[in-house]
């Protein structure tokens, strides 16, 4: 099969489904460059070059370059989806949400619920989070447990390449706003993925690996930290299973619920920020839910309750890290084994 | 001369450049039988228990346990007990200097091809001795319900040592189209032909499983001058019942947790199914149709746990010869299926086998089907 990166898993998941449906569209800034310029139209294909060659490919109509203001092309894209497109905006950086927010959670999110479920709002917005690529606080946030706070939204948190394209898929074949939330150091990331089109269903989690004694349940790009760290443990006797929800909304509260009932001790990673984020989402569910099951308190992995910060020297101790996660998974295995013995 | 064996890392798909060794089975100086499992291998698609191909004592564990290794590395090594350690010493030294690891560009031939067949794009994956395809008649392998050529990744290799070796990947399945027809075995055994045709392959023997061992038998008895000779491994449509559990699980699950116990219904030792292999499926049936095609293959020809059972009385027709290999262990199609064979053709029951008996108990399967093609 075929190795791709995720950006390249990105950009053929965006041409299968433009070929098969000539309702879908894309709208942002810089999705292909040269707004309104003479010259190059497939300068950019967006700043990290996941939307190049599409211009080319389907035409002037279907990709539409933007003036930059996101309360415009945001609210654009989302009038056109009630009426009848289905177009994939792309925000640049999550962090700009600010300026078209009012467009997203008080308009889109609502319209289904507020026209007695005769209305459909068939838009993706791809958007891009994350820290460590020295941008600093204003390009840098995990800012999803935001989103994942408004009901009629369903966020999408890919871990890899072909995660992303089935995911995408689905979000694009999905008729309720849909923010699809991409790591921006991940987009080189290969591996094996089906020239095929395929669609991974919202609010199934996906197990990455299979262990007897802790639970990790990590978001995006964490899922591939929680992996390795999995990995470095098994060689040490101590066995991780590791639950990737892929959706933050809809959440497969059953998977996650199942599988701490297994291990009962839990270590939950997230990039975003701590206070009303998703491990402490994650782990209030489990204390309501799996409390019984439960052989130690839930241990949270986050980055802190800072912004992002531009040196890369802090930037580095700030995102969650393999070390910090092996720890976390020592502590818990190691919780009530100790004090049993004293 | 005294006979002293290597045992070294196999080649299991075609796409497989190395393997884990997690654990030996049997300890330094213990006595082996051929057949016999003597370690544990893991690859980046499956994990399974590697059978000694020859009978002696175990003089040395070459590979350490956690080990990484190409195919062809040496693991160990099996002479008789009288054998001097100094010659097992030499041996190993020998091979070590001689050993040259596989290159990694030698996996671009094990790609799998496409191929149009009556209108669809049909995914296969071929199998050549080294010295070119030779005039030996081809093996193509036919998989069953849900699976697809890989499903042959213990068979494929070691039968395409000898002779060109095809492992299709039917309609409906795998990378091929998922425009299935009505998914019954007539119209499968079409795609076949069509298949054979387009890679202008005359005659062949099938070796099918399952479903496959259904579309076997249906080309042995229908095209008889387009089939040399059928090896069919727990073949459908030998008996009225099928596990309707297994075939509607199959379908409709889409969580690895709940699908994991249905496809253990497929083996006797329900660790040959592990997380990748239960992801691997979970993939194919999120491609665009697959879900669909699967459904009408189990609607045309299993629907209630029911089955069409009229093949196994026409084989003693059919003029070609046809062996079967059933696992006494199968859970979706039982042995007792393979019961009143019509005369002429040859039965082997492997205990402790479940329905992939061709991957649990691979060395005796593949030597079944050595012996049944003529050299």
């Amino acid at each position: 099969m075929p190795r791709k990166s995720v950006r390249q898993a990105i950009n053929e998941a965006l041409r299968q489904e433009m070929e098969r449906d000539d309702r879908v569209i894309l709208i942002g800034e810089d999705i292909a460059g040269g707004m309104g310029a003479p010259g190059d139209k497939d300068a950019w294909g967006g700043p990290m070059a996941v939307t190049k060659g599409i211009k080319p490919a389907f035409g002037e109509d279907r990709v539409l370059d933007t003036p930059i203001s996101e309360s415009a092309f945001i609210g654009a894209a989302i009038g056109a989806a009630a009426t009848g497109l289905r177009p994939v905006a792309e925000l640049m950086f999550i962090d700009f949400i600010g300026v078209c927010f009012d467009q997203i959670y008080n308009q889109a999110a609502k319209f289904r619920y507020m026209f007695g479920g005769k209305a459909v709002t068939p838009v993706v917005i791809r958007t891009q989070y994350g820290a460590g690529l020295r941008a600093a606080s204003h390009h840098s946030q995990s800012l999803y447990p935001v989103l994942t706070h408004i009901p009629g939204l369903k966020v999408v948190v890919p871990s890899n390449a072909y995660e992303a394209k089935g995911l995408l898929i689905q979000a694009i074949r999905d008729d309720d706003p849909v923010i699809f939330c991409e790591h921006k150091l991940m987009y080189d990331d290969e591996m094996e993925v089906p020239d095929e089109t395929y669609a991974i269903p919202f609010g199934e989690a996906n197990v990455t690996r299979e262990g007897d004694d802790v639970t990790i349940v990590a978001i995006g790009r964490m899922v591939n930290l929680a992996n390795q760290a999995a990995d470095n443990l098994a060689k040490q006797g101590l066995t991780c299973t590791v639950v990737d929800p892929r959706t933050t909304s809809p959440l497969d509260t059953e998977t996650i619920v199942e599988t701490v009932e297994e291990t009962g001790r839990v270590v939950v990673v997230d990039e975003a920020y701590p206070r009303c984020g998703m491990a402490a989402d994650i782990a209030g569910l489990i204390a309501d839910q799996a409390f019984g099951a439960l052989k130690a308190p839930v241990k949270q992995v986050t980055a802190p309750h800072a912004p992002v910060p531009f040196s890369p020297a802090l930037e580095d101790l700030y995102i969650p890290s393999v070390e910090r996660i092996e720890a976390a998974v020592r502590a818990v295995a190691d919780y009530g084994q100790s004090a049993a013995a004293e | 001369m005294t006979a002293i064996d290597a045992i070294t890392m196999p080649k299991w798909g075609l796409a497989m450049q190395e393997g884990i060794v997690p654990a030996w089975t049997v300890d330094e100086g213990q006595e082996v039988s051929a057949g016999q499992e003597i370690l544990d291998i893991e690859t980046a698609k499956v994990a399974n228990a590697y059978e000694s191909p020859v009978a002696g004592r175990l003089r040395r564990k070459v590979a350490a346990e956690g080990e990484t290794l190409p195919v062809g590395a040496l693991l160990g090594v099996v002479a008789a007990g009288d054998v001097p350690d100094a010659d097992i010493e030499a041996f190993i030294t020998d091979f070590q200097a001689n050993y040259v690891p596989p290159e990694d560009d030698a996996a671009g031939g094990a790609e799998p091809e496409f191929v149009e067949a009556i209108g669809l794009r049909l995914r296969y994956l071929k199998a050549a001795p080294e010295d070119g395809d030779g005039a030996a008649t081809p093996v193509l392998f036919i998989h069953g319900f849900g699976a697809d050529h890989a499903g042959w990744m213990f068979n494929h290799a070691e039968i395409g040592a000898d002779r060109p070796a095809y492992a299709l990947d039917l309609p409906g399945h795998g990378g091929s189209a998922k425009t299935i027809g009505d998914g019954s075995v007539g119209g499968l055994a079409q795609a076949v032909l069509g298949f054979l045709d387009a890679l202008d392959l005359p005659r062949a023997h099938l070796i099918g499983h399952s479903l496959g061992g259904a579309v076997a038998a249906t080309l042995a008895l229908d095209q008889p001058d387009r089939v040399a000779s059928a090896t069919l491994i727990a073949p459908a449509g030998f008996g009225d019942t099928i596990n309707g559990d297994f075939i509607e699980g199959f379908i409709k699950e889409t969580r690895a947790k709940k699908l994991r116990p249905v496809l253990e219904m497929l083996a006797a030792d329900p660790a040959l199914i592990t997380l990748q292999m239960v992801d691997e499926v979970l993939k194919f049936k999120r491609l665009d149709g697959a879900t669909a095609a699967l459904r009408s293959v189990a609607d045309a020809n299993f629907a209630g746990g029911l089955q069409a059972a009229g093949l196994k009385d026409r084989l003693g027709d059919a003029g070609v010869p046809i062996q079967v290999i059933w696992g006494a262990e199968d859970r979706v199609l039982p042995a007792a299926h393979a019961e009143g064979l019509p005369a002429g053709v040859k039965l082997t029951v492997i205990p402790g086998a479940g329905h992939i008996a061709h991957m649990e108990s691979s060395s005796e399967v593949n030597d079944l089907v050595r012996a049944f093609l003529p050299d």
